[in-house]
Formats: C-alpha cells, structure tokens, sequence
C-alpha cells in the first residue's frame, strides 16, 4: 500500500506475477526469520566477506536446484537525493539498463536473457538493488556484467529522454491511477515531520520531470561503488569460489566517495495529524493510521523486536486482535489489520487499517479501531497472544529458508540499515525473548495520536450526486 | 514407461522396487517425480525433498467461476473464501487458530476453469495439515455468521473494482468475447450475483465438483511416499467418487478488431487487446509459445517492449500472452500510456502484430528466444510452493511427469520455418481487438 519498493517492472502474466507475489510476501512478512533446528547454527547460515575495495559480501548455500540468485544493494535510495531532485535515485535505476563503455544500449538485458536469466531491480528509500537469476554456472558472467555497470555507465541525453517518459508513466499507473497511492503518499508526507521517509520513492511529478542526465550522473558518482555496496550470491554455490569471483570481478573497481550522510532526526512529534482524500473514482472508504515508530537504528530501538511481536498478534491475519473484533464479533469491517517493519537505516511506520462494510460509516469504524487500541493500552496484550505470535514469526522463518530470495533480502536489508548478519541469524531467538511487559510498553511507545497520522479515503461524489440524493429525501 | 504404482499401506511402498522416477535433465533441477497412490485409489505427485523440514501441497479440481449457475456468478469464489472459515467440529475462528497455531497456511484460488488450494506446513505438523484439508473440502460449515462476512467483503471488493480502470478493461473484454457463455461472466461476481448465493448453493458447489475424478494433487518436500499414501486419504479420502457438474462448451472467442473505448475519468488510459490463440495440447503450441516470447512475452528484450518503451517512453508496461484454457484459447496483452498519447500505443502494437505475421521472427530472435526459455528453466524448480503447482499444473493438462525431462527439447525442435508458419497463421492484425478504459485522446 505505501509502495515500499518499486520495480523497474512488473508486468509478468498472471501465473508469473503470481510466483513473483509468492516470493515477495515470503521475504517480507516475516521481517526474516528463523529456525530450532540444531544442526544449524543460525537462521540461513550465511557466509560473509569483504574485499579490498570495502565490497561486501554475502553467501548463503541452498542446494535444492542447480541455480544462483546474484544481487547487488547500493546503499543509496530515495532518502539520499538532493532537494529537488525527488525519483533520482528509482530513475538512475532504470538508466541502469542503457549502455556502459563496452556494452551498447539494452545490450546487458540481452547477455542476461541469452543465458537464460530473470532479472529486475528495484527502489526503495534505503536502497537500490538489481539481480540476476540464473543457472549456477552463469553466475561468473552476470558479475562480470553487474561490475562493469557499477563502473562504466554511458548515457546519452536521448536515452534519458525517452526513459523519463517511462517513469512518468509509471507513476500514473501506480499513484496517479490509483487513489489509495495518492492517499498514502500524501499521508507518508505529513508523518515524517523532518525525514525523507515521507518523499515519494517515485518522485514527485513536477520534479521527475526536470530529471536530467546530470543529476542521474551525479548521484551515480557519488553513490555508486564498491564500499557503499552489498553483494549477495544466494543458491548452489560455493562460498569460496563466490568470494574468488567477486574478487576477480568486483575487486578491480574502485571506491566511490559518498558524501558524509548526517543522520535526520524527527523533531518530537506533538500533533495528530488527518488526511483526507475523497476521489470520484473512490466507491469504498477505508480507514488507515500509521504511527511514527523506530525502527532497528532510530532512537526507541529497544522496542523494535517487540513490536513485530504486536504488529502480528493485532493484526497480521484472521485470528487477529483487529480483525477478531471489527470484522467477526462486531460485523463493521471486511478488512482490518496491522503492519509493522523495522529493517530501516532510520525510523519507522506503524500502520493499523480497516474497511468499512457496506453501510457502515467511516467515522463508527475508526471509533472501534481506538476502542481496541485503548484496550491494549489499558489493560495490556494477554501472554497467551503473545506467545501465539511469537511462534509464528518463528515458524515463518523456516518457511524463509525454502526459497533464495527470502534469505538475501533479509541479509542485504540488515547489512544495508547498519545490522549484522549475526542479527539475521539470531532474530528467531530475539523474538522468542520478547515479554509481555515488552509488548506493551512498545504499544504504549509507539500507539500515541500525537505521533500518528489518520488517512481517510472518501468517495468524491459530484454536485449531480448529491442533488439527486437530496431530491430523492 | 509411466508406471502407476499402487501402494496398499505404509509396508508396501517401503517395500516396493518399482516406483516410477521421472529425473529432469541434468542441466535443469534434479527433480524426481514419483507417483504415489493411496490405500483408497487417490493419485498424487510427489517430489521428496528434504533440504527443509517443510511440506508443500498443491492440489486442484476441474471446477470455478465457469460452473457458476447464471445470476449466481461468484458462487465458487465465495465457496473458496468459505472453506477455511469453519469446517466439522470447528466454527471460523476455532478452525483459523487451529491453523495459526499449527502454522499451516491453507489457501485457495478460482480460475474459470480450475478451483486450486495449497498447503504448506512445518513437517512436525504434517498430519493434522492434511487433516484440515479433509475437513476443509469434505465438511465445510459455511455458517450463516461467515457466508454473510465473506459475502461482504467480496461485495466490498466488487465495489472497488467497479472503479478500477484494470478491472473494467478486463470486464468489458470477457464479456464481448463470450457474450452467450459461461466464460463471459465475472469469476468474482455483482453486487447483485453475490446477493443470489444461498448456503445450498454453497453446499451443492462442494458437493458436485470436490470429487475424487476430477482432483489434480501434487506434494513437494519431507514427506515419504508411505507416509504420503496414508496422508493422502486423510486430505481426499472422504470426497465422493464422480463429479456431477459438466464442464461448459466448447467457445470461439467474438473478437472481430477494432477498438472499444469506456469513457473513464483518469490520467492514464489502460488497454487490453486480444485474439483467438491455440489450445494448449496444440502441435503448434511451442511455435506459439516461441513466437509470443519474441513478440510481447519476454522480459526487456520482447519487440512490444523495445518499440513502445525503449524507443518511445509510452508506457512502463507492455505485454502479450497466450492464454490456453480448457475450452476456448486466447492471446491477449496490454498496455497503460498517457491519454493524450495512447492512440500511437494502439497503433504500434497493431503494426508490430501486422509486421510479425507478415515476416516471422529474425533467425537471431528465434535463437535467443530458445537460449532465454530453454535456459530459465531451471529457475522455476527453486522452491517448493512453485514445483508443487508445476506437478499439479501438467496433470491438468494431461501431460506426464517425463515432461519435464522433454520440454526443453520440446523449445530446441521448434524451427524458424514452423515460427513463421505459425505467425501467419495464429495473428489476426485485423480481428485484434482493443478494450480501452480512460479518456483516449483520438480515439
């Protein structure tokens, strides 16, 4: 809903599309997570290394099919672009796949499908990642690919024209299409009072279109570059021939020079905020509130373990607390629930959200929201919900390790917000460490209305409309 | 060399020398497909694995939104949102906390043709999962209390749809092309079709289409082929034996070209083309296949991609697919461009069709079309949920688990000659037909 990552392309046929879903909620339900299994001594056992030019990198084995997933994560993303300058970061990815010293233009799409490879990248505020998949032994072209990129990059001002027609419309048809998106963008910007979390990863319009070829550039230059990556090679493979070809292929490259990143704060947040959107294309409301939280790295991490514990037992499915009462005892809601992430470089969102069934007014349904909230508040989660939850994030981590993907979003995520990969491998046993008490001083952290920000969609209907209904009275 | 094998109990197929293994390829996954048969006759496809202690289920029945009863249509949606929520001894949240607490998630899925349900379980739960299957399938409550609650939230959905310019494209485009039969009615149903379904309605759907002939199962991961024989009664065991509803007519799609435009207030107008395609069991249906991937199916290098992205920035998505299914076959694609520019959108897909029937693929296409589909193959067997529905998948199409070892030879035999054949015979530029929702500049 808040378009936490953005492709650089998603139109796969259905039973595609359909796999890609699979893998994408895999990786990011559980946050990642982790098994009791005693042969392992963490949760996807991953091998690390670091080369001479600050690269690093990240093997996780998984020999179920002769096959390797190699990704690359720059750490730089829409919270790094410059004033004025809002999409550079999503934009410089798509430019990614035009032309570099040796290679011409869409040439690198052609080497990776010619060894019949997937690939794709991606945007987020904290990062830009690209991948290829690939049969095993592809694994040494696509790096040999993927460094020359991170190096040698050619763009021509035509190119740049052209691709910047791209990603206007793609932001047609993910925000401007799409009334929630424009709801949430514009509800993301009113929470974060100081922090770039609350810029669109896409960029605003009017300054997507003012992209040039020098800011793309510019923000290559500075951020891309071995010290300021993460290499993660998940699959068949083995650990020290990995490191070998890095070394071979990565190793050459020299560092960038990423300026000194000041660390944004959030000023103490004293308002409650309310956005509303009404739009005629909009036939169902639906009620949203996030939360200003930390995050792993934000002031207020001593809660971030516990409040996965919370954003699972409030509202991560049917047997939730949320859905439990607004949807099956109380009959107001179709839909309600929670989420929660705390792999950031810095803070976080809390996200609590419902939709009204039909002839329930939005302003009953966002009452009863607060009414469970203030049940928590008051009178605390009970030890029997917590501990359900905390099985579940556990078991979800074992079902992480059935797929490549899983393992290497966890891991470079981590790596990229200043975590260690002993952090992914212990998470299981920190969420089992979580207490009662713990849950519920991070509710009461983190569910304050002076903090939060409440998104109403509202149908927009027309003079016509309301004149006929006034009539018809 | 399909050997069914016949397991009576957990002793005999411990004992037994003759399963049939099916290895694919070297150079793709080492994928060994066996044939598990349980003590009461029921068939499914296993491929053990036990790099994690996980179990993956897909299974499936020749059942959905086209067995749907005129006016009812959403009956087997409903039905699939049903099934988890209440089923023998259990009532919705006794049996969703069952599962929560187990860790087993149980999902299901309608198409117009297929009604799909995975499971996936941590191996220390696997029986009590194949047991909620059984109660699942075999004794669903559906409670006046949950049929309402389902019935609203589709209708919720419905209501949204209603408004989304994706959902009308598609709406109108079923609709045209199927005006007098099943396939042309909305799998998720009105306002006023869900408003129809009564409980016996939900009861009779069960009733005559989960049945033991007409179900598809296939198993990837820690399971034994004993164990699995055992489990596989505990799952289906309790079905009936003959499916009652039949399978809708065969249809010819009525797409005869042109363009048709739904007025829509948005920024972006969104376009749905399609033609008649080719059945999937075709002996052309590779050529096809070859012939889509370079024309609108593949990645970033297809020609729709490369003339309305690459060269011209009209759109951030485009592409083309075939779509086979049981009793009609279809080729369809889409694009989303700026209102004022979408008319040239339409035009060069409509060029680019003319021009592919015309001259065929280059022999460079034809190539590295084959090294892309022949290569990625492997990349489909990386985890389970994904070969478990593969299993599935080619027992709905009749196909054996050898296929899989074949299907790259299968890509390799296809020739430049049958790819140009087959573009002038498949692509119709003229019966191509646009469904556009927005407010096209120009057209």
């Amino acid at each position: 809903m808040f378009g936490g990552k953005i492709a650089r392309r998603m139109p796969w046929p259905a039973p595609v599309l359909a796999a890609l879903l699979l893998i994408c909620v895999a990786a990011a339900s559980g946050g990642l997570a982790a098994a009791q299994e005693p042969q392992r001594r963490g949760l996807f056992d991953a091998e690390t290394f670091t080369l001479k030019n600050g690269l690093r990198g990240v093997v996780i084995v998984n020999r179920r099919a002769p096959v390797a997933l190699h990704m690359l994560w720059y750490r730089a993303g829409a919270i790094d672009e410059p004033a004025g300058n809002s999409g550079i970061a999503h934009f410089l990815e798509h430019l990614l796949f035009k032309g570099t010293k040796t290679l011409k233009s869409g040439e690198f799409s052609r080497i990776v499908a010619a060894n019949g490879g997937r690939e794709n990248a991606f945007t987020s505020w904290d990062y830009t990642g690209y991948y290829q998949f690939v049969a095993k032994d592809r694994l040494a072209r696509m790096m040999e690919i993927e460094a020359d990129r991170m190096a040698n990059l050619v763009l021509s001002e035509e190119e740049v024209r052209q691709e910047r027609q791209v990603i206007l419309e793609e932001r047609r048809s993910r925000i401007d299409g799409r009334p929630s998106s424009i709801l949430w963008e514009q509800a993301r910007r009113a929470l974060y009072l100081n922090h770039r979390y609350g810029r669109p990863i896409i960029g605003w319009m009017h300054e997507m279109e003012q992209l040039s070829r020098r800011d793309a550039l510019d923000f290559y230059k500075k951020y891309y570059g071995p010290n300021n990556a993460v290499l993660v090679v998940a699959g068949d493979v083995d650990p020290a021939e990995v490191r070998r070809l890095a070394e071979k292929y990565y190793g050459p490259v020299a560092r960038a020079k990423p300026p000194p990143r000041r660390k944004l704060l959030e000023p103490p947040q004293r308002a409650e905020r309310r956005v509303i959107y009404r739009d005629a294309r909009v036939r169902r409301p639906s009620f949203g509130r996030m939360y200003f939280a930390p995050g792993y790295n934000s002031s207020g991490a001593e809660h971030a373990y516990a409040l996965q514990v919370l954003a699972r037992l409030l509202g991560a499915s049917s047997t939730s607390l949320l859905y439990r009462s607004l949807v099956v005892r109380r009959k107001l809601a179709t839909a309600a629930g929670a989420d929660y992430g705390a792999n950031r470089r810095g803070p976080s969102d809390f996200y609590v959200y419902a939709s009204p069934r039909p002839g329930v007014g939005i302003d009953a349904l966002e009452k009863a929201v607060d009414a469970e909230l203030d049940k928590i508040l008051k009178h605390g989660v009970s030890a029997e919900d917590v501990e359900a939850a905390k099985q579940q994030l556990q078991d979800m981590a074992i079902f992480a390790r059935d797929s490549l993907r899983s393992g290497a979003h966890a891991v470079a995520t981590a790596l990229i917000a200043g975590r260690t990969v002993q952090d992914v491998e212990q998470w299981p046993a920190r969420i089992g460490a979580v207490t009662v008490d713990q849950v519920n001083a991070a509710a009461r952290y983190v569910l304050q209305r002076r903090k939060s920000v409440t998104a109403l969609l509202l149908p927009d209907r027309s003079d016509e409309t309301r004149k006929a209904e006034v009539q018809k009275q | 060399m399909t050997v069914l094998q016949r397991i009576a109990g957990p002793a005999a197929a411990l004992a037994a020398g003759a399963l049939a293994l099916f290895a694919v390829s070297a150079a793709s996954a080492a994928v060994e497909v066996r044939k598990v048969v349980s003590p009461s006759g029921i068939v499914a496809w296993l491929v053990e694995d036990r790099s994690n202690p996980i179990v993956s289920v897909s299974f499936g029945f020749r059942a959905g939104g086209s067995y749907d009863p005129p006016g009812k249509e959403g009956l087997a949606e409903l039905a699939s949102v049903l099934l988890d929520e209440g089923a023998g001894p259990m009532d919705a949240l006794a049996f969703q906390k069952k599962l929560e607490k187990l860790s087993i998630r149980l999902n299901f899925e309608v198409g117009r043709d297929q009604f799909r349900g995975t499971l996936r379980t941590l191996s220390r739960n696997r029986d009590a999962a194949f047991e909620t299957i059984g109660l699942a399938l075999s004794r669903p409550r559906f409670d006046v209390d949950a049929v309402e609650r389902m019935r609203a939230g589709l209708l919720s959905t419905y209501l949204r749809n209603s408004r989304r310019p994706r959902y009308l494209a598609r709406r109108t485009f079923w609709s045209s092309a199927y005006p007098d039969h099943p396939y042309g009615r909305p799998v998720s149903g009105t306002d006023k079709s869900l408003g129809a379904i009564s409980r016996a309605d939900l009861q009779r759907f069960v009733a005559d289409n989960f049945t033991r002939d007409n179900l598809f199962v296939g198993v990837v991961g820690d399971v034994t082929p004993a164990r699995l024989a055992v489990l596989l009664d505990k799952a289906f065991g309790g079905l009936p034996a003959q499916q009652k509803a039949r399978p809708v007519p065969a249809a010819a799609p009525k797409l005869p070209g042109g363009i048709s435009v739904r007025q829509f207030d948005t920024p972006q107008s969104v376009v749905m083309f399609g033609q008649p395609g080719l059945p999937r069991r075709h002996p052309d249906y590779y050529a096809a296949y070859i012939l889509n991937h370079i024309l609108g199916g593949g990645g970033f290098t297809s020609r729709l991609y490369l003339e309305i992205r690459e060269k011209r920035g009209l759109a951030y998505s485009v592409y083309s697919y075939l779509w086979p299914m049981r009793r009609t076959a279809l080729m369809l694609g889409g694009v989303a461009t700026q209102n004022a520019r979408v008319a040239e959108s339409v035009a060069i897909v409509r060029a680019e069709w003319a021009r592919m029937a015309e001259t065929g693929p280059s022999a460079e296409e034809l190539a590295a079309a084959k090294k892309f589909l022949t290569g990625s193959y492997p990349l489909r067997f990386s985890s389970s949920p994904q070969i478990a529905d593969m299993l599935v998948g080619l027992q709905f199409e009749g196909l054996e688990p050898d296929y899989f070892a074949e299907r790259n030879g299968l890509i390799e035999r296809v020739t430049l000659a049958d790819v140009r054949r087959v573009a002038k015979s498949l692509l119709k530029p003229d019966r191509l037909t646009f469904f556009i929702v927005g407010r096209p500049a120009g057209l």
